[in-house]
């Protein structure tokens, strides 16, 4: 096979996975939530009532999609793109498995970071094209939460980067062949797992959307289509956060010769996700300045002292 | 009272709010062991309290006449004002509904009607299932209402005990009935 014809397989098989792998997150989600509240979730549609999602697809396509005349219409329009873009675009550098990936950056890290840093930008447009009070609410939120979490995001992963010598993430996860960087950085796996959920916000950092406050937050004005994108958006970075963990903390594709390394990869990132939904399923949301004095008093100074312990036992 | 400070005291907060957190999710995880309380209705029917309210019906007594006697007493209790009918007589001197007609898609299921009746006529079954598909076909006409057994009194017959001639039987002949005083006689 050539070069360039198993580069577009990667792509596009890539791509149809995220995608494809997101919407079936949004089945996974309702049925786990169930079972953990003690009701079944959607089980009517097809096996399991995995085809949910296409019904969901049917029904979302279906519907009208509606741009209010008091919205800035081009802005309203990007919006929803662009938050399915930054998601997407950030996996391009996350290594499955030998050979399964799309790019093999050597900076992939800084660009996972500057992607998921542009992720803010989706929620602000939306929020503010839709010129809704609930949005404009959200985007507030969403915008304080995100630039007070990406620092420690960025910080708790400098641990991990330390210990490799390396940005390039293929380089990372060959470099945990002889231990995963779980165990020196348990604190670091800790603060950026958190920063991961605040990231893609959700439940317990679900301020900017908080159903019960905010109606929808910053996707209350949208419908149809461009709402799934959103939506499907927010689960791609569920899968991207998950992925990210496995990759920095869970040594990648590494694992007893049980499975092929694709295989461990999927189920490492699996696990994660769970844990995700099990987390949404327990806990409650805080109140907005309770999340802000949690990011920049404990987090960040808990990032810092990780990174000084970490720099220290180095250079000793 | 001192307010307690120093970093003992705050890694105890700090300990003491993950520790809550955790024991939180392994409570919650703890639910997959246990069993859904979801009842699956189409398939499976839900249990049904032995006086629940559901579809209103209209009895026959024990002899398959109609019971009821039309005295509109269901639709003055009726709250939504749903219950609508007619009186009319028949030669051998029974009252009944010219008409009786119930709006389901007003009822409220209250049981009023069923409290108000004095002659266990109208009664409220365990069917529940009462959808349609256009709004007219719920309204039920007396046709539809009234069904073959006499429901929830089996044995009551109300012109059996109400003292008033019908034709077939005069006065005085009814159960725990006296026979009807002669003005006429002397005797005591």
């Amino acid at each position: 096979m050539s070069p360039v014809v198993n580069n577009l397989l990667n792509v596009v098989l890539i791509l149809l996975c995220v995608v494809f792998g997101a919407a079936l997150l949004t089945w996974l989600e309702r049925r786990l939530l169930g079972i953990w509240q003690d009701r079944y979730g959607p089980n009517r549609v097809g096996p399991f009532g995995t085809l949910q999602i296409v019904a969901d697809m049917i029904k979302l396509l279906m519907k009208q999609d509606w741009v209010p005349p008091f919205a800035d219409r081009l802005i309203f329009i990007v919006a929803p793109a662009f938050a399915m873009f930054v998601v997407v675009a950030a996996f391009a550098v996350i290594p499955m498995a030998p050979g399964v990936g799309v790019v093999d950056l050597n900076i992939g890290l800084l660009f996972f970071l500057a992607m998921t840093s542009l992720g803010v930008y989706a929620v602000m447009f939306g929020a503010y094209a839709s010129d809704n009070k609930y949005a404009m609410l959200g985007g507030l939120r969403a915008a304080a939460q995100m630039v007070s979490y990406e620092v420690f995001m960025g910080l708790s992963l400098m641990g991990v980067v330390m210990l490799a010598g390396t940005f390039n993430l293929r380089e990372l996860v060959l470099a945990q062949a002889d231990g995963w960087f779980i165990g020196p950085q348990i604190v670091g796996f800790f603060i950026f797992f958190m920063a991961g959920i605040a990231e893609s916000h959700r439940t317990p950092f679900d301020l900017p959307e908080a159903e019960h406050e905010l109606t929808a937050g910053f996707h209350t004005e949208y419908s149809g289509m461009k709402f799934a994108m959103f939506f499907i958006g927010e689960y791609v970075s569920v899968l991207m956060s998950a992925a990210m963990i496995t990759v920095l903390f869970f040594g990648g594709w590494l694992g007893p010769a049980w499975f092929p390394p694709l295989v461990w990869f999927l189920l490492k990132t699996m696990a994660l996700v769970l844990l995700m939904i099990l987390i949404r399923g327990s806990l409650p949301r805080p109140r907005y300045d309770q999340l802000m004095s949690f990011g920049w008093k404990f987090m960040l100074p808990l990032a810092l002292v990780n990174l000084l312990i970490t720099g220290a036992l180095i250079l000793i | 009272m001192k307010q307690k400070t120093g970093l003992g005291h705050y890694i105890y907060i700090v300990w003491d709010y993950f520790y809550s957190n955790i024991v939180t999710l392994v409570k919650v995880a703890s639910h997959t062991f246990t069993k859904a309380d979801t009842v699956e209705y189409p398939e499976q029917m839900p249990y049904l309290a032995p006086r629940f309210r559901g579809r209103i019906v209209l009895t026959r007594d024990p002899t398959g006449e109609e019971r009821c006697v039309a005295c509109n007493l269901c639709a003055s209790a009726c709250p939504t004002d749903c219950i609508s009918l007619q009186k009319t007589e028949d030669e051998s001197g029974r009252w009944s509904a010219e008409y009786f007609r119930i709006n389901f898609s007003r009822c409220v299921f209250c049981g009023m009607c069923e409290e108000a009746c004095p002659t266990y006529a109208i009664q409220l079954t365990q069917d529940f299932e009462l959808a349609e598909y256009e709004r007219q076909n719920m309204v039920y006409e007396k046709q539809h209402l009234l069904i073959d057994g006499p429901g929830k009194h089996p044995d009551y017959n109300f012109y059996e005990l109400s003292g008033k001639a019908v034709s077939g039987r005069a006065k005085g002949a009814g159960t725990h009935e006296a026979e009807p005083v002669n003005l006429k006689s002397l005797l005591p």
